[in-house]
């Protein structure tokens, strides 16, 4: 069984490549690419699986879940500018893609061998673009 | 990984099959048979699957695939009475089903001229007609009949 909780947080970004120029950065990410940044309010919501306990009838206490989302992805990254305060941005471009890994990748730690386990993280960017990360996204690597 | 982006079109149509008769086309299609056709805001969905590319952090340039969706798909159809504005319904009754397969089809055909040697691929086409009537089409599950071939059987058949 599948239970999905939704967490949002907004935060501004830039996307460009240091080694590149102005226009080359403006052909690769449009607007995005403005060296000031700008901001959106992303949302993301975060699918485990596992059996619901067989006396309480959960699947996960949702309070525990809640907690989760607020110490890995809203407390870091609510009201950030990401490139500048939320590692590592710093280093790699803070696309909807690298977000929703980065996402994965703290959560992961979490539910690491424990049951339930992490499904799928889909992050919004806007309400019309979203990004899907999965397990079997990393199976190669 | 996968990226789905959304846009938004209306549109009209009617469910009308030639090869049935006027009491089967109504109890088939119900209020969607209406003579004159209706109307809906519809919302497409347009998922893509692959690799985030490790220098760029970006699965595709979205503009690209934007630019794709806008001039080959919502060109065709947006604003537009299904069933006599657009080629592909000649033959083919415009059920939202059979739109996401033209769609497929639109997307598959000009996928190289817009997307280049991109190694994206197109992965589903979700297409919610009202709030509660959505369509999904998965693109690499098995294979599919293409809208075009499903048109020259209707046709086949009309003969």
């Amino acid at each position: 069984m599948f239970v999905t909780r939704k967490a949002e947080f907004s935060a501004s970004h830039v996307c460009r490549l240091a080694h590149l120029s102005d226009q080359e950065n403006q052909e690769i990410f449009g607007p995005a690419a403005n060296p000031n940044g700008h901001g959106h309010n992303y949302v993301v919501e975060v699918t485990l699986e596992g059996d619901p306990h067989p006396i309480t009838g959960m699947v996960i206490d949702l309070k525990e879940l809640k907690q989760i989302l607020e110490d890995e992805i809203v407390t870091p990254m609510d009201h950030r500018f990401l490139n500048y305060e939320v590692a590592p941005f710093d280093k790699t471009v803070p696309t909807a893609e690298n977000i929703a890994r980065e996402i994965w990748f703290r959560l992961e730690k979490r539910f690491r061998n424990s049951s339930p386990s992490l499904r799928k993280v889909r992050l919004f960017e806007t309400p019309d673009l979203y990004v899907d990360v999965a397990g079997e996204d990393f199976a190669s690597s | 990984m996968k990226l789905t982006r959304r846009y938004h079109f209306s549109a009209s149509h009617r469910l009308h099959s030639p090869e049935l008769t006027k009491a089967e086309n109504t109890r088939l299609y119900g209020k969607c048979n209406y003579p004159f056709g209706h109307g809906h805001d519809y919302v497409l969905e347009v998922t893509v699957g692959g690799d985030a590319d490790s220098n760029t952090g970006l699965l595709l340039p979205i503009a690209k695939l934007d630019r794709l969706v806008r001039e080959k798909v919502l060109q065709l159809i947006a604003h537009r009475n299904l069933n006599l504005d657009v080629p592909q319904f000649a033959h083919l009754i415009p059920t939202t089903e059979n739109l996401a397969l033209v769609i497929a089809d639109l997307l598959e055909e000009n996928w190289p001229a817009y997307l280049g040697q991109s190694p994206v691929r197109l992965h589903r086409i979700h297409i919610q007609e009202t709030d509660r009537n959505g369509f999904e089409l998965l693109l690499d599950s098995r294979p599919r009949t293409p809208a075009r071939h499903r048109q020259t059987e209707s046709v086949a058949l009309n003969a």
